[in-house]
């Protein structure tokens, strides 16, 4: 089992012919993802290597049966693309794109809001169910099938760092989603997490945060209430400055909110399993799992 | 991105937002002809630098006269100005804005921000004008007034009754403040705003409001819709090294550490200079070359850290996703013999195209130390450096 993704997930790719488009695109069918159409307006009626491209959405849902689509669009024009996915009845949309202005992402969640769709992103590396399906830019390789842990985070390549220390110390993932780095985003912790808790296969989960925002402190006080399978939680940017933007647009400690410092805390108050150490993290997962 | 407060008073009078009448000034000569101007004392003579806290630092004045306008001007500008936003260092203040003093019976607070959690656009407002919101929110919340606007229906006439009577206001400020509030908000969205803030709004003697002070910061994400605000930005402001960076699209960082570091991906860059702290040593910088990085890139990169003098030796982590090793490889080589490395450099690369990456720094007959994992590397790189 898995979350939000499987083997029989009908992927659509927004921006497919892009450069950036058009190499994930062929990364996602290599590792075995099923895509089945690719939209670039325009180019509607061409093929990109095998795969049909169509001019709209609409299209890709109706004549190819996509019912999740991956968004690599550049940033001006992506929230209308979120916006054209979530009407053409996407079920799951998997933003990649990095830069959308916060007005816009804001517009787009309030538009989804009640919606049966869910977005992950934007700014994310996206979701894979390892063995299964690949939704986006993580490289396969490092992940290992079978479970038995999640693992949901705001960052990119550090995820990576984590489910490589998961594999090497031969502890397998059931999904990992990156939800992404930006202060205003789709799905956010607790989705994650309330998905890993229903999830039989799922027997632990890793959550990666990072410093700006409450996601992280409101992720745990749910924990605390509502999940019954252990955590490990790590949180970068002990040593930011405050006041700065660190790379992503949604890390920056804003007065006293949002450190690193608060969210460990939080994290330890609601019996979190907190790991502080990055250079150990495979170590201590393998430790305080226990499978 | 942040502007100086008289360049946010500009934007505030293309939105018809009422401000006192006043000039930027570079010399006490100018700041001398300004108050002349304006014809009446007293005025304000205010530094103009981004940070906040100018007040305390000594960087606004009173002045009852022309000669003490010159004084005051002469004074302020050429200061070093250290406030709790400068750091010890502080900022050498340019140039000061000439203002007109004004009838004032109460200070307010007024600003506006995105709210990431729900994401609606937080209005907040307080009658504890000229203090820092944050000592508001901490030791008197129930003052704090904070209206949700949903920014797809934009603001209401009641969101402006629920702030207006919230304050306390006089009958006859009601309507000139909501007309006010009205076209802030405006400006807000229009110009993708990241926060607005006016500390203190005053109410005056006739019944009207100006915004005495004005705070406004933009989403670098949609800089690329507003022109006219990249022209506001102000170099001097910033530090030269990230100025640098930043014609290079690198996303830089100048910390006060001496382990120079080099990251694809925020989080991870965050979590090395973490462990780079961890391991006894401090970070000198942050900074991510991001997941599309060139060789090129790379290679601007360390010339970067490596002009910050400070720096005794280099991490580089890769995670090779986007980026691959050996781009990344080729790059450090490319660095090495047109920029010269003189720090001991420590290379952890891991993912995407590892062994060819691996390989061509092998080849290349650099002297890099090279590291098995992230601890391994920390506390190489931290033994260098001697901590």
């Amino acid at each position: 089992m898995s979350i939000f993704v499987n083997k029989d997930t009908k992927l659509v790719v927004q921006g497919v012919t892009g450069k950036e488009g058009r190499f994930h695109t062929r990364q996602c069918i290599e590792y075995g993802t099923n895509v089945v159409a690719g939209v670039t307006p325009g180019k509607g009626g061409e093929n990109m290597d095998d795969i049909p491209v169509f001019n709209t959405v609409k299209e890709a849902v109706q004549k190819a049966g996509a019912d999740c689509s991956l968004i690599f669009v550049p940033p001006p024009f992506a929230a209308d693309a979120i916006m054209e996915a979530v009407d053409a009845r996407i079920s799951l949309i998997v933003a990649i794109t990095e830069g959308v202005p916060v007005m816009d992402m804001m517009k787009v969640k309030n538009y989804l809001a009640g919606k049966p769709v869910r977005l992950i992103g934007p700014n994310c590396p996206g979701i894979i169910t390892p063995g299964e399906c690949k939704i986006g830019i993580m490289p396969g390789v490092i992940h290992k099938p079978g479970g038995p842990v999640g693992v949901v985070s705001r960052s990119g390549t550090l995820t990576y760092e984590v489910v490589h220390q998961l594999t090497l110390q031969n502890i397998g993932q059931t999904t990992c989603i990156g939800i992404g780095g930006d202060p205003v985003n789709g799905t956010n912790f607790i989705d994650c997490l309330e998905a890993f808790e229903k999830d039989p296969d799922t027997k632990g989960v890793v959550m990666v945060g990072e410093i700006g925002g409450s996601a992280e402190e409101e992720a745990s006080e749910f924990i605390r209430q509502n999940m019954s399978k252990p955590v490990v939680g790590f949180i970068a940017g002990l040593t930011a400055p405050p006041g700065r933007r660190m790379g992503h647009a949604g890390a920056i400690v804003s007065g006293s909110s949002g450190t690193a410092q608060g969210k460990l805390a939080a994290m330890n108050e609601c019996g979190v399993h907190v790991c502080e150490d990055l250079g150990t993290l495979g170590e201590f997962c393998a430790k305080t799992f226990n499978f | 991105m942040k502007i100086h407060e008289y360049q946010s008073k500009e934007l505030f009078q293309k939105y018809n937002i009422p401000i006192p009448r006043g000039k930027l000034v570079f010399t006490a000569d100018e700041a001398a002809a300004a108050a002349s101007d304006i014809g009446a004392f007293p005025v304000v003579v205010k530094a103009q630098i981004h940070a906040g806290g100018r007040g305390k630092g000594g960087g606004v004045k009173l002045a009852g006269s022309i000669d003490e306008v010159k004084k005051a001007a002469s004074d302020i500008i050429g200061m070093t100005l250290v406030t709790h936003q400068t750091g010890s260092e502080g900022r050498t203040v340019k140039k000061a804005l000439i203002e007109e003093g004004l009838d004032i019976k109460k200070e307010l607070y007024l600003s506006i921000i995105p709210d990431r959690a729900t994401a609606k656009i937080i209005i907040m407002a307080s009658e504890a004008g000229g203090m820092d919101i944050e000592e508001v929110a901490e030791k008197t919340p129930e003052k704090l007034i904070k209206t949700y606007v949903d920014p797809l229906m934009g603001i209401q006439g009641y969101h402006l009754r629920e702030i207006g009577f919230g304050l306390n206001l006089p009958k006859e400020a009601l309507k000139p403040f909501s007309g006010m509030l009205k076209n802030l908000y405006a400006m807000f969205v229009d110009y993708d705003c990241s926060l607005v803030e006016i500390n203190p709004l005053v109410l005056l003697g006739d019944g009207g409001v100006a915004a005495l002070d004005a705070k406004v910061n933009f989403d670098d994400n949609a800089l690329y819709r507003h022109k006219d605000v990249v022209e506001y930005r102000d170099l001097d402001e910033e530090d030269p090294l990230e100025v640098e960076a930043s014609k290079y699209n690198l996303n830089y960082i100048n910390l006060d550490g001496n382990v120079g570091n080099m990251v694809n991906g925020a989080g991870l860059a965050m979590a090395t200079m973490d462990i780079i702290k961890q391991a006894g040593a401090k970070p000198a910088n942050f900074l991510d070359v991001g997941g599309g990085a060139s060789a090129d890139m790379v290679e601007n990169g360390f010339r970067i850290i490596l002009s910050d003098k400070n720096v005794k030796g280099v991490l580089i982590n890769i995670f090779g996703g986007i980026l691959r090793c050996d781009i990344l490889a080729e790059g450090v080589v490319q660095a090495a013999k047109k920029v010269g490395i003189n720090v001991p450099v420590v290379v952890r690369m891991e993912g995407t195209n590892v062994e060819e990456g691996r390989r061509i720094l092998a080849e290349s007959g650099l002297d890099l130390v090279t590291a098995v994992n992230l601890k391994d590397a920390a506390e190489k790189v931290a033994g260098i450096v001697g901590a």
